[in-house]
This record gives structure tokens, sequence and C-alpha cells, in this order.
């Protein structure tokens, strides 16, 4: 196979997913309400007595021009993660619904090398999810979630990044599972938990206050990490450190999600498909 | 001499304690059509993922056109085009569309993936079908649909794992009669799994498959002649009811 043949196959991944997405207009849409629920009432319901300061001595925890950010202009960027999130699970939801229903293995008797097509199934994915956050952040402006211009730009590599790695994880969570049924309870012990135990609705250092258990947990839980990379990105700033931990973490799902569907050692090799 | 197109050597494959696949030894010849013949869960569909390389042999060896499946995925898998028991193509899309998305994960050109399915569908009388979408097309016609894409990048071994379940009957004739007209002109090599003893060609090559056991691999006409038997169906019952 030559390059250009895998750049051929890159591309025909990318625009069936695309194509899918432009077909099932639906699946765009639901994925929208969530976060705007979040954002039209938590949030707005919570901005009266919530407001979110900037921690004393702690600069390095803090991207907004401002001392005091109402309460949805802090969860935006949880909620941007928790699009990625959804879209990430949901994608692998198809692939174990592909797997059961036999497309996956069209994918997967492609002469090109699986990880190849594993990854390109992943850009694909994100790509599409990276479409989901910009409707999210244009119909944001209305509860004026407005970064500054620069920052839409620079989200994007954070997206990516942090889109990867959701996706990656969920792809491995999609070879582990068995049938499509046991994915919702997988769901629950994943999202509930990544999500719920992140800096997307409150700041780590105010969990710190009221557990430290809880706080050592949010604070390695690579959700935290691609919200704060999503939130510094989004005010044209890096979070070096947040950086680190979705690399870190992106390269061991992916590694995982290869391995499950290694044909050889992984989890597809011991079920029947 | 050619190289055999499917050639399955001391094959076993197990799943926890089941043995799906027993000692499994099968060589195919370019241009033979050939019936893998079995009741379900005999391994029919574990054969085929082994050969499609959903899954690594644990054991024994499985060569298309002298490329090793487990090690040179890339040049053996190129060689095979696959129909699979459960529908594959995408509803929402339309044929055109699935069509290209399946020239992309062969590396192929749009305008020539695009013409072979132009051949194969017109030779179908089936190309004003190309803008329709999936979800519009009876079930035989998305069957040869699949047997279309499986041809678009001119393999040299087409496996069908029962491509005609849940299709009319009429279709299903021109299933086989379609598939047979292939393996002719093209040389293909052809292996049909199924579990129908009426699309057992008398012409063809039978393997006979029962408990993950090859029960018996040769032309109809063998078969019945070392079985004594009047028919393939009689013949099945002998091999499988030992």
């Amino acid at each position: 196979m030559t390059i250009f043949q895998y750049y051929l196959c890159f591309k025909g991944i990318v625009f069936r997913e695309s194509l899918r997405f432009f077909y099932q207009r639906e699946r765009f849409f639901s994925a929208l309400v969530r976060p705007l629920v979040w954002l039209a009432i938590f949030a707005v319901g919570f901005r009266s007595f919530l407001g979110v300061s900037r921690p004393l001595g702690q600069p390095e925890n803090w991207p907004y021009p401002i001392s005091l950010v109402p309460y949805e202009l802090y969860i935006a960027a949880g909620l941007i993660a928790m699009i990625q999130l959804f879209n990430g699970m949901q994608s692998s939801l198809s692939m174990v619904y592909d797997r059961e229903m036999g497309s996956m293995r069209t994918l997967l008797v492609s002469p090109f090398p699986r990880s190849f097509l594993l990854i390109s199934k992943l850009v694909a994915g994100v790509s599409v999810s990276i479409l989901q956050v910009f409707a999210f952040l244009m119909i944001a402006l209305y509860w004026d979630i407005e970064p500054p211009m620069i920052g839409y730009l620079t989200v994007i590599p954070a997206l990516f990044l942090s889109g990867m790695m959701l996706g990656a994880l969920g792809m491995f969570l999609s070879s582990a599972i068995k049938q499509l049924e046991n994915f919702a309870g997988v769901m629950n012990f994943v999202i509930f938990p990544m999500f719920f135990a992140s800096s997307a609705l409150y700041p780590l250092w105010k969990i710190r206050e009221s557990s430290e258990i809880l706080f050592y947990f949010c604070s390695y839980n690579p959700f935290t990490h691609a919200v704060e990379l999503i939130r510094f990105s989004l005010y044209g700033q890096l979070n070096e450190k947040s950086l680190m931990f979705v690399l870190i973490f992106l390269l061991i799902f992916l590694m995982l999600a290869i391995y499950g569907y290694d044909p050889g050692k992984g989890f597809i090799a011991k079920k029947k498909v | 001499m050619n190289p055999s197109a499917l050639t399955i050597e001391t094959l076993n494959h197990n799943f926890g304690n089941l043995r799906a696949l027993d000692n499994v030894k099968l060589t195919l010849k370019e241009g033979d059509y050939s019936i893998l013949l079995g009741l379900n869960g005999a391994g029919k569909t574990t054969l085929f993922s082994l050969i499609t390389r959903l899954y690594d042999n644990q054991t024994g060896l499985i060569d298309i056109f002298s490329h090793n499946v487990k090690k040179n995925p890339t040049k053996a898998l190129a060689n095979i085009g696959v129909v699979f028991q459960q529908p594959t193509v995408d509803l929402d899309l339309t044929v055109e569309q699935n069509l290209q998305y399946h020239a992309s994960l062969h590396g192929m050109r749009k305008k020539l993936a695009l013409d072979n399915a132009l051949i194969e569908l017109k030779r179908q009388k089936m190309e004003y079908i190309l803008k329709k979408k999936v979800r519009e097309l009876s079930g035989g016609q998305r069957r040869r649909v699949e047997i279309v894409r499986a041809l678009m990048h001119n393999p040299k071994l087409l496996l069908l794992d029962e491509p005609t379940v849940g299709v009319d009957i009429e279709s299903r004739k021109l299933i086989v009669k379609h598939v047979k007209s292939l393996c002719k002109e093209k040389k293909l090599a052809v292996l049909w799994a199924t579990h129908l003893i009426d699309e057992v060609d008398i012409e063809g090559n039978l393997i006979i498959m029962h408990k993950g056991k090859i029960m018996i691999h040769d032309s109809v006409k063998n078969v019945l002649k070392i079985t004594k038997t009047k028919n393939v169906s009689n013949a099945f019952d002998h091999l499988t009811k030992k």
C-alpha cells in the first residue's frame, strides 16, 4: 500500500462518518440539547448564588481575564468536554452496534493495518464532535459565553486532543463489551463518575475544601484535564500540566483500544463476532 | 503451477472450552466453486472470521494465494472479497456512497472503483440503483449490492457467508446464477457457506462441515459416489449422523 492509498482510505473513513452525521441530524441536535439544558437551566438557576472567583495564590488555575466569573461561564468548558465525552461514548456505542450488526466487519477486513483503521475512525469521530462544539459555542453566545476571538482558534487543537482521548477510551470500552445491552451499565460506571468527579461543574480547589480524597481522585481524572485544557485554550492559553495528562491518557487509551481490537491478543479474538 | 487460492492446514479454534473448529484442512484452486454446507453452529462463520482475519488463528495456517493471513494480512486480504452473513451496507447512505466507502478501504481511487462497480451493476441490470439509498432497496437487491461491493477491488477469492439468508426465492436464484457465472468468467475461486441444500450445484465442489470438522471435500458427484447416496441431502445425513 502506498502513502496515497493510506490517504484515500483515511479520507473515505472521515467522509463516511461525516455523511452519517449529515444524515443523522437528530443525533447532532440531541447531542446539543444535553449541554444546553445544563447551561440554560442548571447554570442559570445556580447563577444567583454561585459564581467562581480566582483562587488566592494559584494563578495557574485561572485563565479568565476577570476575578469573578458567573457560573455559566465557568461550566462552559465542562459542557464542551461533556459534548466530547458523550460523542466518544456514542461513537463507541455505534461500534458495538456495528459489530453486532456486522458493518464493523467491513472496516476490519480492510487490508490496511487495523491500528491505522481505528485511528482514522477516531479522527473522523472527533471531527464530528468539533462541529458539535462550535454549534454549542454559537448558541452559548446568547448566555454571554463569549471567549476572545483567538480562543475559537486555539481551542481547536485542544478539542482534537481531548476528543481523541475520550474517543479512544470509548473505543477501548467498545472492544471489551460483549453485547449492546451491557453498554448502558458500563456507561453508568464511566460517564457519570468521570463527569461529576472532575472540574467540569466545580473548581478543584473548592472540592479540596470539602474532601481531600475526592480532590486527589478528581486531580487524576483524565476528564478533569480535558476540561482544563479546553478552558485555558478558550482564552488563548495553554495549561501545560493538563496537556501532559491528556497526551499520556490519550496514549494509554489508544494502546488499550488497539490492543482490544488486536486480532491475535485483544478482546475481539476472545469472543464470537 | 498456479498457487492455491486458499490453503488451510490443521486449523483449530476454541472459544473458551468450546471447540469451534477441529483440525480443519482445506484447499481451493482458482476457478473452484465450492459450497460449504453445514448446520447452524457447524463452524462456518468462525472459519470465515479466521480467513478474513477478524481474529487470528490460534493454530495451523491460512494462506490466500500464498500470502499468510496472520503474517502478511495486507497482501492476503487484498485478494479476497467478502459477503458476510449479516448485511453490512449502511442503510442511510446511497449505493454509490456505500461503494465509495468500500473502495477507500481498499485504497482505490473513486473513479476506478465506480467504473468497476458499474460494470458489475450493469451485468446485473441494476445500474439505476446507484443513486438510491440502500434503505429503499429490497432484501435481494441489497445482497446483490454487497456482492458488487465485494468484487469492486477485483479479488481472486470470493467468500460468501450465507448470502441468501432472508432473500426471496427469485432473488436467491439470481444470486446463485450470478456467482456461478463470475466463477467461470473471471476464474474466481468461490467459497459459499450455506445451510440450504438446494444451493449445492451438482457441477461444483462440496465441503460438508459438522461440529467444527470437515467431514468431506470433493466434487458433488464424487461425494454421492463415496457415500453411495442419491442426493446431497442423503449424503449430508450419512456423513453427519454417523
